[in-house]
């Protein structure tokens, strides 16, 4: 079978593979998102404790031998624990200044952080296979489905949805909304403030190491793999505008899928493609597509 | 009255014995390097235009940086123009990318500004590696360095570095005329207060979009004479890491003070340098082994010092100097 002169089934892998991008895009942007409402900081370190979290996996199955499934919940506690480390004697000194310090100070975390690991490690990748229980591929008629790739996204949008219905539809995603938009006010009201700052910037933390476990074994574990891709997700994070979480999310799959598609119609500008559609939007709709401007 | 007068002949008298160590530096050290430092010199002093002076934190350079190295690269190497020819395409290049990526990035405000130049800088990269002209990840080799005026021959380190001091001496001149021309005062006007700047009537974008400009042609100017002084270009030039490295030189140093950039490339470069040497001596003293490798990694160090600077020494180096001066001048008073 084939469409537009391409057979179906290279169509829809390079789509799926699209997916799978595009839930690594829409959970780093989401976190992105959140990090920013509450601390007004563009956290650089994104990619590098995505690294982490893809790297505490790593280690932990090759020198403790603790499986995919444990470090699914272990790796984003502890890269959480970093990162709210990170807040309580670092970020927490830039919040009256400029926003552009928080940025510069993640990017040194970042630079420190991804040279050590590639003083440790080198650059080439580490292999980190498949759990046993997804190895292998489900027939599905019309094309063959990557069990583990369905589960990725499976996994990813899960996680999104239920981020996006605890802010949006709990009393502590009402707090949370409440602290961005005025976090005085909400201090008034007897909610501890900087605790929610915290657990704010640990849980987005979390959130790219769960991110970075769940690319472990669909690309090699590299100390490079975070800031490639945190370009990327601040080209997405321009196109959507952080205004809302459900743009976020639904920007990060859409840019996925069409990096996929492109990656078949036209390889040679998938590595620029969401940078291109970047620039257009803003021509277009200078504020995000889903943007309020803050 | 008759202090601010001392003051300048203060400032004169050092910059003149600053100029002179420039004019004989050559004859103790290696002139590529120093050649090298005063290219990056020029590339901070023309960042710290943006960040120091208009208040906009770009994290592209590295894509006009790059462009114009490739370009100039290709000018001498390809085509066979002569060397000034190849410095102003170089030039134009940074201008011409800057008006581009300004135009994009000017629609945005504050952090989402830093994120599309980045962005934008990451596309350029891309067709960088993918171009056929560039080398790919080999880069562009044998740049030659021709003859200035058709008749000094370049390939003399030392006139070369006169070439390469008069042009960053001229950079450096024409940043200070517009930091301290109308125009600059406007910059100031927006970097302080970018509503009342407006309120005022000012066209805010037109003035952004044009100080961006010549930031990047001026940006243009120092990797065009980098790659003259090298005989190549490589990625590393375009890499967000070169825009990240231009911006710790301008922390470092003092963000919006005319020396701070300066000091800071010199104090980078030169760190860069001498880290294998530094590694050794501390794995020497502590005997700690893993210093030994300290040479290789840079990044961490570098990290280590935005760190630093971001949490306890924003001011700067020379940022930090003029407001110990202006606190005791203060205190006399």
């Amino acid at each position: 079978m084939e469409l537009f002169g391409i057979p179906l089934q290279a169509l829809l892998s390079q789509l799926l593979l699209g997916l799978v991008n595009g839930s690594f895009y829409a959970m780093l942007s989401l976190g992105l998102a959140v990090i920013f409402g509450l601390l007004n900081v563009i956290n650089f370190a994104h990619g590098t404790l995505y690294m982490l979290g893809a790297f505490t996996a790593w280690i932990g199955l090759s020198y403790f031998g603790i499986n995919y499934w444990w470090m699914l919940i272990l790796a984003p506690l502890i890269v959480g624990l970093f990162g709210i480390i990170i807040e309580k004697t670092m970020l927490r000194w830039l919040y009256k200044l400029d926003h552009l310090y928080g940025l510069l100070l993640t990017f040194g975390i970042t630079l420190m952080v991804e040279g050590i690991f590639r003083s440790v490690y080198g650059v080439s990748g580490q292999p980190y296979s498949v759990p046993e229980a997804l190895q292998g591929a489900t027939n599905l008629g019309f094309m063959v489905l990557p069990n583990y790739r369905a589960w990725v996204v499976v996994a990813s949008l899960t996680v999104c949805f239920s981020t996006w219905f605890v802010i949006e539809k709990t009393r502590l995603g009402a707090y949370l909304r409440a602290g961005t938009e005025n976090p005085k006010l909400v201090e008034a009201f007897g909610i501890n403030v900087p605790l929610m700052v915290t657990l704010t910037y640990g849980f987005g933390v979390a959130l790219a190491a769960f991110a970075g476990v769940l690319a472990a074994p669909v690309i090699q574990v590299s100390p490079l793999m975070g800031s490639n891709l945190i370009i990327v997700v601040f080209a997405v994070v321009v196109i959507g505008g952080m205004g809302s979480i459900l743009g976020s999310i639904l920007t990060g799959l859409g840019l996925g899928v069409i990096e996929g598609l492109t990656r078949v119609f036209y390889p040679e500008l998938s590595a620029t493609v969401v940078f291109i559609i970047m620039a257009i939007v803003l021509m277009i709709r200078p504020a995000g597509l889903f943007g309020k401007e803050k | 009255m008759n202090n601010s007068m001392n003051k300048k002949i203060g400032f004169a008298l050092l910059y003149g014995i600053l100029l002179i160590a420039a004019v004989l530096a050559p004859f103790g050290l290696y002139p590529v390097f120093l050649m090298k430092m005063l290219c990056f010199a020029l590339f901070a002093c023309a960042f710290n235009l943006l960040i120091g002076y208009t208040g906009l934190l770009s994290f592209g350079h590295a894509a006009f940086f790059g462009a114009a190295g490739y370009v100039a690269g290709q000018a001498l190497k390809a085509w066979g123009l002569p060397t000034e020819l190849g410095l102003l395409l170089g030039t134009i290049t940074g201008a011409l990318i800057g008006l581009v990526i300004g135009l994009l990035a000017i629609r945005r405000q504050g952090i989402y500004f830093t994120m599309i130049t980045l962005a934008l800088a990451q596309m350029l990269f891309f067709v960088a590696l993918q171009a056929p002209f560039t080398g790919g990840e080999d880069g562009l080799q044998g740049i030659p360095r021709g003859k200035l005026l058709g008749f000094i021959d370049l390939s003399s380190d030392l006139n070369l570095y006169y070439l390469v001091l008069a042009i960053a001496v001229a950079g450096l001149a024409l940043i200070v005329r517009i930091i301290h021309s109308p125009f600059g005062q406007v910059l100031k006007a927006i970097k302080e207060n970018e509503p009342r700047a407006i309120s005022l009537g000012y066209d805010v974008d037109r003035y952004k979009l044009l100080a961006f400009v010549l930031s990047a042609a001026l940006t243009g100017l120092a990797g065009a004479t980098k790659a003259l002084v090298l005989g190549f270009e490589t990625l590393t030039d375009a890499h967000w890491s070169m825009s990240g490295l231009v911006i710790l030189m301008t922390l470092v140093g003092g963000l919006g003070t005319i020396a701070g950039p300066i000091v800071g490339a010199v104090i980078i470069i030169m760190l860069e340098n001498k880290l294998g040497d530094i590694g050794n001596w501390l794995a020497s003293v502590t005997s700690i082994d893993w210093f030994n490798t300290l040479g290789d990694s840079v990044t961490i160090v570098t990290g280590f010092i935005f760190i630093v600077c971001v949490l306890a020494f924003r001011r700067g180096i020379v940022g930090e100097i003029l407001h110990l001066f202006k606190r005791s001048s203060g205190a006399s008073h």
